[in-house]
Order: C-alpha cells, then structure tokens, then sequence
C-alpha cells in the first residue's frame, strides 16, 4: 500500500468518524436546539414538583422557551425552589404563572408558562410568584377514593 | 509438605504472580507513554497505525451497527407499541446506542478485532528477534513500535465507536420508519428532545476514549510480555480479547456508575 | 587500541544457573573471530553481552574501550550505532519492504536526504548482490537471500563491529558458500571487525582469522584454523569431526541403563 492511499484511506476514516460524532451532535442530540448562549434566570416555588428532573424543558404555549436548570429544598418554606433558565428572546410579564406539567399520562414532567397580564417584565433573578404543583397520581387517588367513602357513609347510616 | 498446604503456597505463588503482572504492565504503560514523543514527531507512523486498527476495522463496525440498530428497532417497537408510545422508538434506540451500546459493543468487536492483531504481531515481532534488532540497531522499539500502535489505538476507537452509534441509529431508523411506518417527525423530534449532548453523547465518546486507551495498553503489554514461540503469541491473543473484553465491561460499570448518578 | 572488543573473566548466569564461566576473549580489528561450540553452550549469550542487551555479573566486557556493562542506556545506544548485528534468521522488519529495512537505520539516525538514501540502500544492496530485489517484501524472499538482506542491513551505517548469531543455520550449500564469502569479503573492504557465532565448523574455518571452542560457559580451546584442524584435544576432534560420541557424550545424564530396566532385581 503506497504512502498517498495510505493518507486517503486514514483522512477518510477520520472524517467519516468525525461526521458520525457532528451528526449526534446535531440530528440526535440536541445540541441545535438547547443553543441558549443568552438566557436569565428566574425561580419559583412549588409545595411539590412531584417528578420533575434538572435539565426537564420549559414551554408556553407548547413551544420550548427554557430549561430548568436547578432544584432544591427550602427548608424556610418547606417549599421546593427551582431555577428555571429562560431564552433571552422570550419576555414574560411579571405574572406568569408556572406549573408542572406531563406530556401524556405516563411521559416525563416539564414546567408549563401561562402568561399574564402584567406589562412589567421578568428580569434576571425575579421569581415566579402564581406556581402550581404537580399533579401527584397517588394524591388523586386518595382523593378520589375518600370522597366515594364520604358519599357512600350516609347512604350507609340511613340504611 | 501436606497436599492442602501445597494447594495454598501455589494459590500464594499465583496470585503474587499476577500482582507481579500487573506490576510490570503498569510500568510498560507509563514508559510507553514517556516515549510518545517520536511519535507525535512522526506522525506518519500513528496515521499507519490507524489505517490498521481503525480503517481496517471499518467494516465489522458499520455492519454489526447497522444490525443492532436494526433489532433494537424491531424489540424497541414490540415493548413500545405495548404502552401506545411508539413515537418514543428514536430515544429508545438512540439512548441505548449512544450511551451503552455503541461505546461498548464498538470496543468489544475492536478488541477482538484490532486487539488481537496487535498482540499477534508485536508478539511475532519479538519471536522472530525483530524488537531485538531494533534494540541493537539503537531504535528504542517502545518508541519507535509500541507507542505510534497505543496512540492509534485511542485515535481510533471513539470515531469508531461514533460510526457504530450512528450506524445503528440508521438502522433503527431503517426498521422503524421506513419499514414499521413509526412517524418519521417523532422519532427524530422525541430522540432530540430526550438526548443531551454532554450528558449522553459526550459521555459516551469519553467512554469509548477509556475503552480504547484499555484495549490498546492490555493488546500491546501482551504482545510485548508474550513468550517468543508459537504457542506463547497464540495464548497471548487469547489472553488480549478475554482480558480486554472483561475489562471493557467492568470499566463500563464504573464509569456508568459515576457519569450517570443522580441524572433521569 | 589494536583490540576492538575485550572480554575479561566475565560470569554471566540467569539466577544462579550459569551461562558463562570466566570466559576471556579479545577480537583484534579486521579481524574475522568465530565462537564455536554446541548447541546451548553460551555462544549467542556472548553476543548479548557484546551488544549491551545483559549485563554480566562479574569481569568486563569492553568495545572500543567502553566497558558495555556500565554504560547508560544513552551511550549504550550512542555505542550500538557502531554495531551491526546479524540475528540467527535475519529478523527482517515483516511489514517493510527490502529497501525499507535496509533505510530503516538511515531514516532513523540520519537526516539524509531521500535520494542520498536511495543511493546508499542500492549500494548496500549490490554488495550481497540483491539489488534486484529491493521491492520484494520479506515474505518473498527465499533463507538464503534473507539471510544476505539482513547481512546488507547490518552493515547499513558502516559499523565498525558485526556479530552474526548463527549466519549459517538452516541453508543450502550454496547460499552457505556466499553467506562465508560475503562475511570475509565485506570485512575485509569494509575494514570491518566480524564476530561469528556458529557451530558449522567447515565453513566457518575457511574464513576465520581466529577461533574460540566454547563448551559448557568456559573456553575449551582457542587458536588458528590451521591450530585448531591440528588440535590434539579430544573435544576440538570431536567436534571438527563430527564424531556423535565423545567428551560431549551422547547420552543425557541418566541412571545407569541396567538398572531403568530393572535387571536383575
């Protein structure tokens, strides 16, 4: 094998290997879209953000506007505090509200913005004010079977 | 000596044998990687090196990917289609691919491979008197042999190990849209949406890095310890893939262990 | 300095076994030393010793006034380059062709240009008279013309030193016949110093300026060819003759015969 073949047969390998890496990069990955060089940053606490996960997305109106980028534990409240990271494109008024959401009945959770009316806008380090839980399956449950039990106990004492 | 007493002085023998072993291939790892230097000088010796464990180890690469993105696709869809979230078949295939599979199954056909045929013939290498010419022709054969085949070796194996991801993702592609009639818009958005480029990619090429480095070091250390006969080189290639092969899967453990704790 | 290698009382042993027992040796320049003895004996250990590969474990060993046993790894390797050497079955470099092993060196310790390389590696070539086959790979070449690749390789630098282990194994009379001539032939132009390891005594006493017998790590007997064609010494006459008993018995040590069978019991 002379020295040229050589080079082109190792130059093609690289490059293939090196398309193969752009192209997870890109068509897999979500590099393309998670492109946030400018963003800022706001809080909000929730009583229970249930499954949600650091990185989980954050969407108004179903278009992706963020990410969450950081939860932890309030021991002041007994509230959780997550960091959400918005696009810097994107302009809340200062009465959004955010709540946790589920893409289908078992999909994961992501934080869900409803916009208010506000003309004030969200800046860097505001927080969230209006926020709603997660919707805990075993919390619904419970009520759901609590109040069958509250309906069917007169019908029981009449009887 | 008692017969049982025996058994614990050769069990004794052994074990200080292999931790002598290890002794010994941990010091020809750090001299290979003191003597890198001509290497990097020359860097026609590595691309060489490359062409013979990278270009030649092409073929099986892109076609076992192919086949195992395309049974990933076929099982992936069987499980999905149970729960009516069919759409999710591109994460599922891409997540097991770029994160365990393609890391994994990629190093463990390169260490069978490419691996074997490096022990193979440093190990002919040095039966036929070859290193030891090199030694009295002043060539330092660790410089000038062993160290361009290691860097090779770790060059190779991540672009290789991102061709078998890419491959099988094509695969799963080719079974589950165009052959299943998943829809093409979710599988690719879903797989975007759910893959993350430095925790999943990212951490898979640091993988298949680790891999190679282990595969490399393991084939060459053997090649170089192997006794200079017939029978000593073909033990020694057995020894390199079973060797390599093990570690490459309990390295995978560790290394999962520590890069995707606390994620998902 | 009329002595180009000198080996004074050297011991050399793999743990505690002994290889070589006070061997003295001198090899004058131009000269062309040959080292016989049987299979096994050491001889191919000397060399070793020479080359700088071990180190004895008592007595000297010095090449052009540098003793081999105390140099550093920089100046052994500054020293080898002085050095040519001959291996038992060529160990030509397989995955380079013929001109590439015989550059190897050049491209190596030189910075010659490529032609100049060029040149050189044909006339190493011509002097074994392959330079016909400088594209052919090692697999492509019969014993007899490895054998002469390696010999032009060995001398590719212009050494002042070549030890050839065993150049005579395994080939037919005729390339036996130019590998003796080349070894003569090119010590003599070249102004070489030749050191051959063997145990094939007729050609090896038609070009030998001065041999040693080696047998069992001590040197059993020295001189001339015609010293040595004369010598009265039973293990000399064993082996210039070829006789299968003798000193060196052909029987490994054993109990006696009567007795493995268990006569008379």
């Amino acid at each position: 094998m002379s020295k040229a073949w050589l080079d082109l047969w190792v130059g093609l390998f690289v490059v293939a290997g090196i398309g193969a890496l752009l192209f997870m990069a890109l068509k897999v990955g979500n590099m393309s879209s998670v492109r946030m060089a400018d963003s800022y940053q706001v809080s909000a606490h929730f009583d229970n953000i249930g499954g949600l996960k650091v990185r989980a997305p954050v969407k108004s109106a179903g278009v992706v506007v963020g990410r969450v980028t950081g939860i932890s534990f309030d021991d002041q409240t007994y509230e959780a505090e997550v960091l959400l990271s918005l696009d810097k494109r994107y302009a809340f008024p200062k009465d959004t509200s955010a709540s946790i959401l589920t893409s289908g009945l078992l999909g994961e959770q992501y934080i869900g913005l409803e916009a208010g009316g506000d003309s004030v806008k969200l800046a860097n380090g505001d927080r969230v004010r209006l926020t709603q839980s997660a919707v805990v399956l075993e919390n619904l449950i419970g009520q759901f079977l609590f109040s069958k039990a509250q309906e069917g106990a007169p019908n029981e004492t009449a009887q | 000596m008692i017969a049982p007493l025996r058994l614990v002085a050769r069990l004794g023998r052994r074990t200080l044998q292999a931790v002598a072993r290890i002794g010994l291939a941990t010091r020809f790892f750090f001299a290979t990687l003191l003597h890198s230097g001509t290497a990097f000088r020359r860097f026609g010796l590595i691309i060489r090196e490359i062409y013979s464990a990278g270009v030649l180890s092409l073929i099986i690469i892109l076609v076992s990917g192919l086949f195992v993105g395309m049974v990933l696709g076929l099982q992936g869809f069987e499980t999905l289609q149970t729960y009516g979230s069919e759409s999710a078949l591109g994460v599922l295939v891409a997540l097991s691919l770029v994160r365990e599979l393609g890391p994994v199954v990629a190093a463990l056909l390169f260490a069978s491979r490419a691996g074997s045929a490096i022990t193979a013939e440093i190990g002919l290498m040095k039966a036929t008197e070859q290193l030891a010419a090199m030694e009295m022709m002043a060539v330092d054969p660790v410089a000038r042999v062993v160290a361009p085949r290691f860097w090779a070796g770790v060059l190779s194996m991540p672009l290789l190990a991102a061709l078998f991801s890419a491959m099988g993702i094509f695969g799963g592609y080719l079974v589950g849209v165009v052959l299943i009639g998943v829809d093409e818009g979710s599988f690719w958005s879903q797989m975007q949406a759910q893959v993350d480029f430095e925790e999943d990619i990212l951490n898979g090429v640091i993988k298949s890095v680790v891999f190679g480095v282990a595969i490399t070091a393991i084939a060459l250390f053997e090649g170089y310890d192997a006794p200079p006969t017939a029978e000593g080189v073909s033990r020694a290639t057995t020894r390199t893939v079973v060797t390599s092969s093990l570690v490459i899967l309990a390295l995978d453990f560790v290394l999962t262990a520590f890069m995707f704790r606390g994620v998902s | 300095m009329d002595n180009l290698v000198e080996i004074q009382d050297v011991t050399f042993g793999y743990n505690e076994r002994p290889i070589l027992k006070g061997i003295n040796l001198t090899a004058r320049r131009g000269q062309v030393i040959a080292i016989m003895g049987s299979s096994g004996c050491g001889k191919t250990t000397l060399l070793r010793l020479i080359g700088g590969q071990i180190k004895p474990n008592s007595g000297s060993v010095h090449v052009a006034g540098q003793n081999v046993g105390e140099l550093d790894t920089a100046g052994l390797y500054e020293l080898r380059r002085k050095m040519g050497m001959l291996f038992q079955f060529g160990a030509l470099f397989t995955d380079m062709s013929v001109f590439d092993n015989i550059a190897f060196q050049m491209r190596e310790h030189t910075r010659l240009p490529e032609e100049i390389i060029r040149d050189l590696v044909l006339m190493k070539l011509h002097a074994v008279g392959l330079r016909g086959a400088a594209d052919l790979m090692p697999s492509e070449l019969s014993g007899g013309m490895a054998r002469r690749v390696a010999l032009a390789r060995s001398i590719a630098l212009e050494p002042s030193l070549v030890m050839y282990d065993e150049p005579f194994a395994g080939l037919d009379p005729i390339s036996l016949g130019v590998i003796g001539n080349l070894i003569r032939r090119l010590t003599d132009t070249l102004g070489l110093t030749s050191i051959v390891v063997t145990h094939d005594v007729q050609e090896s006493l038609k070009i030998v300026d001065y041999v040693y017998f080696v047998s069992a790590g001590v040197i059993e007997a020295e001189g001339t060819p015609e010293e040595i064609r004369r010598s009265g010494l039973p293990f000399v006459h064993q082996f210039v003759h070829g006789e299968p008993d003798g000193p060196v018995p052909f029987h490994y040590p054993a109990r006696s015969y009567a007795e493995d069978l268990r006569l008379g019991s």
